[in-house]
């Protein structure tokens, strides 16, 4: 008969998973047992004060590094605070967003069309359950980046992918497009983490190990059998290929992005890239690192045509989202090299952009949202046409936000692509540096076109109008808006807490 | 007192007063814009007289640290070179404001905005001319064109938002390749003496051929579309045809020599051995740009792009005059800059005044202005003879200089320069005898002359063209010994005379 030992946690560096995943189950209880009516005010102020306290939390063990948090499956260290408190950051940053509850269904198991949903809709009831769901997500997202072992890694993934597939299909406009986009999210995401699964099991056959350590002892050790490491390597990296959206996983990310409700959209492009490069990041530099001869040359050319599809096909599109989905792939390639360069550069430079990749996503979405005209939110890219005329505010912070993704100088993606493309320089990597600046001229021809729509173009007189925001959406547009230009103004003071920050344990 | 910061941050002061002025009040816009430039060029004026003539060093040095974790700092300095052209860009700002007083009326946006674009991008200049960490060059030199980009898209006229975007495009383009050569220069300085940005250390690096020609190209080919270098120059003559009169001053007038300025600041000093690699290629091209700049022109109808097409024409000689390679080339092209800053903006100014009052460009509905308009054909005249390097005029001193100084060193190229004398004749002559000579052209029998405000904004630039004509030393010995250190520095000496002295006894 086994004794059961009781796990030996350390709940001080634990604490912002756990207050994250305590305010979901709260969240949960209150969509039981509160009444319809405080539900929108309770959840929203019980997400935010989660989060809030969570970063809190985040705050205070920046200093701390332990490997045995959790019994070895959870390696708190620099990178890792960094990486949850971007997380975070963006996550409130799209819970305000969240807020708007004119984007959701009210009832989501309605078919659509059916008596059912316009009952919901004419009730006045408001979606909630949304708010615990975003909940689950992040605590998914906090520990992604976090996880030491391959386990740990599986259960965290699947902890951020559920919720999203859920989320992506609660758009209350064009309900079939949501839910076409949620079912090609789940099923594309089922086989990315069946993949994943495939290569996690071939890693431990090759280490007998599943801890990010015992793999790394294995490739310095040498012992093994290589191919069982090769294929191993190949699967794991294919299912974290998927969920950063590079090239040739990248099929998802246009539909998702088009048909999941906006505010999703801004939370799922910006947070989702966080933790997936937050954890691809730690495995690459850890467990794999010594192999860099084995994965180097194949992330290279992955990388590089990330960024060349990314950029070419997005200057074909016609809708907005699907635009800033073909962008963010291009981002995805230029991120990839920041994996690749596999020196310390790499790692803060790849921090730093993603925050500022996010931030400015989150942005730039929420003004997406602001763009309507009487059946709901305008995506198409024609009717943008004219809107520096009619709503100046908006069209001029849309275009900052479009400036920073093309990299122009005083934005903050100016820095991230700069410090980037150096660490990758840095590695040796030329071609990649080449074609990044390439394809980076090739982006800003898309993100142009669109500000010439916006500003140069006279306005079609069709209706479309930007609604005034509500409290909640402007918190988010300004601040992502000032945290855009001060990023790309005075970056000195976060690139010093990165660079002081960011390491891996091991 | 940190003189080039003050002189950064005055015109963002008054961009700041203007943005809180009310919408409908655009002539409050526009003196505020007025008094704003007027300041600047003052102060300029005030520092000019403090700069230390014969000091070779770099001078009015502040540097303070910007992103210390790449090594960036916010570091300023000029030397001759640089004041020059500081002062052309800071004396063309106010006439450019009292020239096109209603040139912002016509556009996209009020004339708010007009102005505070304008006086933005004013920062810029300065900015981009006095930077001496090559990061924070290129910061200006890339967010300069967000400016650029809407006082054309924005306030032009015809095609405005596909020429705006085309400028963009090239530039930006440019601007990459220039990233990545910079990128290359850090992670370079990281291995050899610790990450830096600043530009007298960085030319103390070592690499292997093969990558400093790489770099050196890709800073070149930044610079080379900047200042129009044929193939590079597409975009120029659309982007001046479509802009006001105003903008087309600053774009080619100013902006497009931060590309010769580049070429001598950067190509040359950081990149000695590859200049050297490139100089008969370099020479090549700018041969091409001179002559074929000037045949187009002579074939243009349109006056705005005649005006640009001759502007091809004269970067061709300045970037002559820079990889001649000799003292005399280098202060030629660096007077040269100056001098085609202001007959490019008389030639503009006025011939916007002449298109504005006919409501036409096309050099074919002018005709006979000498006898309906005398002052504004005069003017237009002076300007012609300005840009085709009249003797007595300032370009005349700066063209001949760079032609001296070309052929010490390269006389079959001096030779086939000389061509493009020859043919500016032609195209500054057949329009000028087409639009101000002859019989009135009917339509223009009503024209009316240049009025009082126009004629205070041309007078100081004809004046400073006729001046540096007769007189051009004060600005000479400003930039002779800068243009001789820059030459010493990338490791080249004036060729010795071949002449025998003595033969002649």
């Amino acid at each position: 008969m086994s004794i059961f030992t009781a796990p030996v946690l350390n709940y001080s560096l634990l604490a912002p998973i756990l207050i994250v995943l305590a305010g979901a189950v709260l969240g949960v209880m209150i969509e039981a047992f509160a009444s319809k009516a405080i539900r929108p005010v309770a959840q929203l102020s019980l997400t935010l004060g989660t989060l809030i306290l969570a970063i809190a939390q985040v705050w205070r063990i920046r200093h701390q590094s332990s490997l045995t948090a959790a019994m070895g499956s959870v390696a708190i260290d620099g990178a890792a605070i960094l990486m949850q408190g971007a997380v975070l950051v963006i996550a409130i940053l799209g819970v305000l967003l969240i807020a708007d509850q004119e984007q959701f269904t009210v009832l989501a198991a309605a078919v659509p069309g059916s008596e059912e949903e316009r009952e919901s809709l004419e009730s006045g009831q408001k979606l909630t359950e949304v708010y615990p769901l975003t909940l689950f997500a992040v605590a998914g997202m906090l520990v992604f980046p976090v996880s030491n072992d391959l386990i740990s890694l599986f259960v965290a993934l699947e902890m951020l992918s559920l919720p999203l597939y859920l989320m992506a299909g609660l758009s209350r406009r064009r309900r079939l497009l949501s839910q076409e986009a949620a079912l090609k999210y789940f099923l594309l995401g089922a086989f990315s983490s069946a993949f994943f699964l495939f290569g996690a099991a071939y890693l431990y056959g090759y280490s007998g190990s599943v801890s990010l350590a015992g793999i790394r002892d294995s490739v310095v050790g040498g012992s093994g059998n290589d191919v069982f490491f090769l294929i191993g390597i190949a699967f794991l990296s294919i299912g974290l290929l998927f969920k950063v959206g590079a090239v040739p996983f990248h099929a998802w990310t246009p539909d998702v992005y088009q048909g999941a409700p906006t505010p999703v959209t801004a939370f799922m492009a910006a947070a989702t890239k966080v933790a997936a490069f937050g954890a691809m990041l730690r495995i690459f530099y850890t467990a794999f690192a010594n192999a860099y001869w084995d994965w180097r040359p194949l992330m290279t050319v992955i990388a590089i045509i990330t960024m060349l599809f990314g950029s070419f096909v997005a200057i074909a599109q016609r809708d907005i989202k699907r635009m800033l989905a073909y962008s963010s792939i291009a981002h995805a390639g230029f991120l990839l090299a920041g994996v690749i360069a596999l020196n310390k550069a790499g790692l803060d430079a790849s921090i730093f952009y993603l925050f500022a990749y996010g931030i400015a996503t989150v942005g730039a979405f929420a003004i997406v949202t602001l763009v309507r005209d009487s059946t709901g939110e305008v995506t198409d890219l024609k009717r943008w046409a004219g809107l520096g005329k009619r709503s100046p505010f908006a069209a001029s912070l849309f275009a900052t936000f479009l400036l920073a993704f093309a990299g122009i100088p005083l934005t903050s993606g100016f820095i991230g692509k700069f410090s980037i493309f150096s660490a990758a320089y840095e590695s040796g990597n030329k071609a990649i540096v080449v074609v990044g600046v390439l394809s980076s001229a090739i982006a800003a021809y898309f993100y142009i076109r669109v500000i010439v729509l916006m500003f140069f173009t006279d306005p079609a007189d069709d209706g479309t109008s930007v609604v005034i925001p509500s409290m909640l959406t402007r918190i988010t547009v300004i601040a992502a808006f000032i945290i855009t230009i001060f990023l790309g103004v005075f970056p000195a003071p976060l690139l010093n807490f990165i660079t002081s920050l960011a390491y891996f344990i091991r | 007192m940190n003189w080039l910061t003050t002189l950064m941050a005055l015109p963002l002061v008054g961009a700041l007063v203007i943005s809180v002025l009310p919408k409908s009040n655009a002539l409050a816009a526009k003196r505020a814009a007025f008094a704003t430039t007027l300041i600047v060029a003052g102060a300029t004026i005030t520092m000019a007289v403090q700069f230390q003539r014969d000091n070779v060093e770099i001078q009015f040095v502040e540097s303070r640290s910007w992103i210390p974790s790449f090594g960036i700092k916010y570091a300023l300095g000029i030397d001759g070179i640089a004041l020059v052209l500081i002062l052309l860009s800071v004396l063309l700002a106010p006439i450019v404001v009292l020239a096109g007083w209603n040139e912002s009326s016509g556009g996209r946006w009020s004339a708010k905005t007009f102005y505070i674009l304008l006086l933005v991008l004013e920062t810029m200049i300065v900015g981009v001319f006095s930077a001496t960490d090559v990061f924070l060059f290129y910061v200006f030199f890339e967010a300069m064109l967000v400016p650029v980009y809407f006082l054309i898209g924005g306030f032009g006229t015809g095609e405005r938002s596909a020429a705006a975007v085309k400028f963009l495009l090239y530039s930006l383009f440019g601007g990459l390749l220039m990233l990545a050569s910079i990128i290359a220069l850090y992670v370079l300085s990281g291995e050899q003496i610790g990450h830096t940005f600043d530009l007298a250390a960085l030319s103390h690096l070592t690499m292997d051929s093969t990558t400093e020609n790489f770099l050196f190209l890709g800073f070149f080919i930044a610079f080379a579309i900047k200042a129009p270098l044929w193939p590079l120059h597409t975009w120029l003559p659309d982007a001046a045809a479509s802009a006001t009169p105003g903008t087309s001053v600053l774009l080619l007038g100013v902006l497009d020599k931060v590309g010769t300025f580049g070429m001598i600041r950067y190509c040359m000093t950081l990149f000695p051995h590859a200049t050297k690699t490139f100089t008969p290629m370099i020479i090549v091209l700018a041969l091409i740009s001179i002559i074929y700049g000037a045949f187009l022109a002579i074939g243009q109808k349109d006056l705005k792009r005649l005006i640009a097409f001759t502007s091809i024409s004269h970067f061709g000689f300045i970037t002559l005059g820079i990889f001649s390679m000799t003292s005399q080339g280098q202060s030629g092209a660096t007077l040269y800059m100056f001098n085609h800053g202001f007959s490019t903006a008389a030639l503009f100014l006025i011939g916007g005044w002449m298109m504005s009052r006919r409501g036409s460009s096309k050099i074919a509905d002018f005709g006979g202005l000498q006898r309906v308009t005398p002052v504004m054909a005069w003017t237009f005249f002076i300007a012609g003879m300005s840009s085709l390097a009249l003797p007595g005029l300032s370009s005349f001193v700066s063209e001949f200089l760079v032609l001296v100084g070309t052929y010490t060193r390269y006389p079959v190229a001096a030779v086939i320069g000389t061509f493009g004398i020859v043919l500016a004749a032609l195209y500054i002559l057949i329009p000028v005898q087409r639009a101000l000579h002859g019989p009135v052209t009917p339509g223009n029998e009503g024209l009316s002359d240049l009025n009082m405000r126009e004629r205070i904004a041309i007078a100081p630039v004809l004046a400073i063209i006729i001046a540096l004509g007769f007189y051009p030393s004060p600005l000479l010995n400003v930039i002779n010994p800068a243009a001789a250190h820059t030459i010493a520095q990338s490791g080249f000496t004036d060729p010795v005379s071949q002449i025998d002295a003595k033969a002649g006894k």
